[in-house]
């Protein structure tokens, strides 16, 4: 007995070996990941811009509400790196906690929607099939059916005063003071927006890879064993479908940012005075502002771009490293 | 083949009744009294005018025969009464804009593909040169610029500083405005329809096929076209569907910014003035062209390349 369980597991190994899927799986990728001169710049790139946004409160030379009458509209200089506003307000302050914005709710939405939302129903989809699985499916299939920018704008409109009126709510009944101000219902409306339809592409890609999963050995003994259905979907079948999930979520967070964007700079997402890199952009992009203040465009714009494509780059290198076989 | 189109088409209605349901309970139920909206100023709780107003819109009947007769309305193509502007069918407003949006739509798709595919299929053949990986870092860097920071940026360069276009505003197909909502929404997808040809043509170029057509002498000019190009081009037209999508997804914000009188355009100002029937019928609208985009998308897939077989 002890012998066919030996023979099991070796051959078992050795499958694994050749799919390329041991345990040093992801250390593998990340020698191979930090070999990429790309990646790297990436990597710090993000890092050094998520730092200052963290950060910004301690960062930032001026406070994000400050007014300076005396320097209205003025071209970058040694007192305003990045020049200010119509309203003498500091750009690069401003940038610096709009950062902070974007930080929490990239990954308030990233980490909800995609992974928790996302891969949870896919693992049940997949594991279970059946009527669950059509279930998660065709509601899936509803919520992809809308251009996602559409949904997005309906439900950050219709929901969005609702939370408000609630948030504020609880404010008055408990002693929790402030929640409106540090913007609590703003992040928690643009979150669900993003995660209404952010869940749908997970879900379909944990799926699949459960599918083909569940009909392996390992599964199958861990089965045979009695383990407990979460234990296999967590313990036996994510760990393997990790390098597509890392792939999709590394490569979604730049439409993630992208979206937050957009909904701020419609008015739907981060409300004033917060800055936010939609409402600077919005502030920025009409004609009489790029006509006067033409530099108010410059470091929020760089701050979304650099964001998006160090996102869809280090998304791409990850897919070289993690799926080389479907390069 | 057939079998499969009838089935996804029968899906469809149930699909529609879903998306129709949660944008109706959305609309409802969000905030705004529309009756308060289309009063305006007039608007008194509880006065003849409202009540009446509240009966004639039938707003004071149960959720559920509401839905229904919205339902029953929108198929006749009756998406109800605009609230703001008081009077005008939801539908006769959307059509004008969507002829606007749509010749907006096909003139950034004629340039996603008019330069993606092109290029593509070009540097495909200039592996191991230097314009390889410049051109795709290029389209890369232009594809990950947020629209609401390129078209700025387009319209400060090109207006502002240089004074060759207009800067905003919309006069049809032919006019000369036309190009910065077409340059600016069509780059985004250049980058992706020209790393799909490049890999594309790439693949077949490396198929025993074309290896046969050269050694039966046929000149390159013809394998190119007549046996890589059209091959190539395969994948490409499942991509389209989402190519379109992703324009029509950057309409938004274009239109709102250029000053374009389109549906993007009406959908934005409908949400700031919660104007729920434009909403609701702009939404709907929006998701029926979607499904049915991707169905076409799928059936074409199958009349181009014969062996994909939809069971």
């Amino acid at each position: 007995m002890s012998r066919i369980s030996e023979q099991l597991t070796t051959s078992d190994l050795e499958e694994i070996e050749a799919q390329g899927r041991s345990q040093g799986h992801l250390s593998r990728a990340w020698s191979r990941l930090i070999r990429k001169r790309l990646a790297i710049v990436c990597i710090v790139i993000l890092l050094f811009v998520y730092l200052v946004g963290i950060f910004a409160p301690l960062l930032a030379p001026y406070k994000y509400t400050d007014q300076d009458y005396k320097a209205l509209r003025q071209p970058p200089s040694a007192q305003h790196w990045a020049g200010t506003d119509l309203k003498g307000r500091d750009i690069l302050t401003r940038t610096m906690w709009a950062i902070q914005n974007t930080i929490v709710i990239t990954f308030v939405a990233m980490a909800t929607g995609g992974l928790v939302i996302g891969v949870t129903l896919g693992l049940i989809s997949g594991y279970f099939g059946g009527r669950v699985d059509s279930l998660i499916m065709r509601i899936g299939e509803v919520f992809s059916s809308f251009p996602d920018i559409l949904l997005m704008i309906l439900l950050a409109a219709t929901i969005g005063p609702r939370v408000k009126d609630f948030v504020r709510a609880v404010e008055d009944n408990t002693f929790l003071d402030g929640l409106v101000s540090i913007g609590v219902a703003d992040y928690f409306v643009i979150s669900l927006a993003l995660v209404s339809f952010g869940w749908i592409g997970m879900a379909r890609l944990v799926r699949g890879q459960v599918l083909s999963l569940k009909e392996t050995q390992h599964v199958e003994a861990a089965q045979s064993i009695g383990a407990s259905t979460p234990r296999i979907l967590f313990v036996h079948l994510l760990p393997n479908a990790i390098s597509p999930i890392v792939v999709s979520v590394t490569m979604g967070m730049g439409a993630v940012v992208g979206a937050e964007i957009i909904l701020s700079f419609l008015g739907l997402g981060i409300q004033p005075p917060r800055p936010s890199l939609g409402t600077m952009l919005y502030e920025a992009g009409s004609i009489s502002a790029l006509r006067v203040v033409p530099w108010m465009l410059i470091t929020p714009g760089i701050v979304a771009w650099t964001l998006v494509l160090c996102w869809n780059l280090l998304g791409d290198s990850l897919n070289d490293v993690l799926n080389p076989r479907t390069r | 083949m057939w079998l499969y189109i009838t089935r996804r088409l029968l899906w469809l209605p149930f699909l529609l009744i879903a998306a129709s349901l949660v944008t109706f309970t959305l609309g409802r139920f969000g905030p705004g009294d529309p009756v308060v909206v289309a009063l305006g100023n007039r608007y008194e709780p509880d006065s003849a005018a409202a009540n009446n107003l509240r009966a004639q819109w039938g707003l004071d009947k149960p959720f559920a025969q509401q839905y229904m007769n919205y339902v029953w309305n929108a198929l006749q193509g009756d998406f109800g009464e605009s609230y703001r502007f008081r009077g005008r069918a939801v539908s006769s407003l959307l059509i004008s804009k969507m002829w606007v949006s749509f010749q907006v739509n096909v003139a950034a798709l004629i340039v996603s593909i008019g330069i993606g595919i092109p290029l593509g299929f070009f540097i495909a053949h200039k592996q191991g040169n230097w314009m390889d990986p410049t051109v795709v870092a290029i389209a890369l860097i232009l594809m990950s610029i947020p629209i609401m920071v390129s078209i700025p940026a387009f319209v400060w360069a090109t207006c502002l500083k240089l004074d060759v276009l207009p800067c905003s505003g919309w006069g049809g197909f032919w006019d000369v405005r036309i190009i910065g909502p077409a340059v600016t929404m069509g780059i985004p997808g250049v980058a992706g329809l020209l790393r799909l040809m490049r890999a594309s043509t790439l693949d077949v170029m490396g198929q025993d096929f074309i290896r046969t057509a050269y050694s039966k002498g046929l000149s390159p000019t013809l394998v190119d076209y007549r046996h890589v190009f059209k091959n190539a081009m395969i994948p490409i037209i499942t991509v389209l569907a989402f190519t379109m999508a992703g324009i029509f997804g950057t309409s938004f914000i274009a239109e709102l910014l250029f000053g374009i009188p389109g549906l993007g355009n009406l959908a934005i100002e409908s949400v700031w003035n919660r104007d729920y029937p434009v909403i609701m019928a702009i939404t709907l609208i929006g998701a029926t062209a979607f499904v049915l985009a991707n169905l076409l998308a799928d059936i074409s897939y199958s009349i181009v390349d014969p062996r994909i077989r939809y069971r």
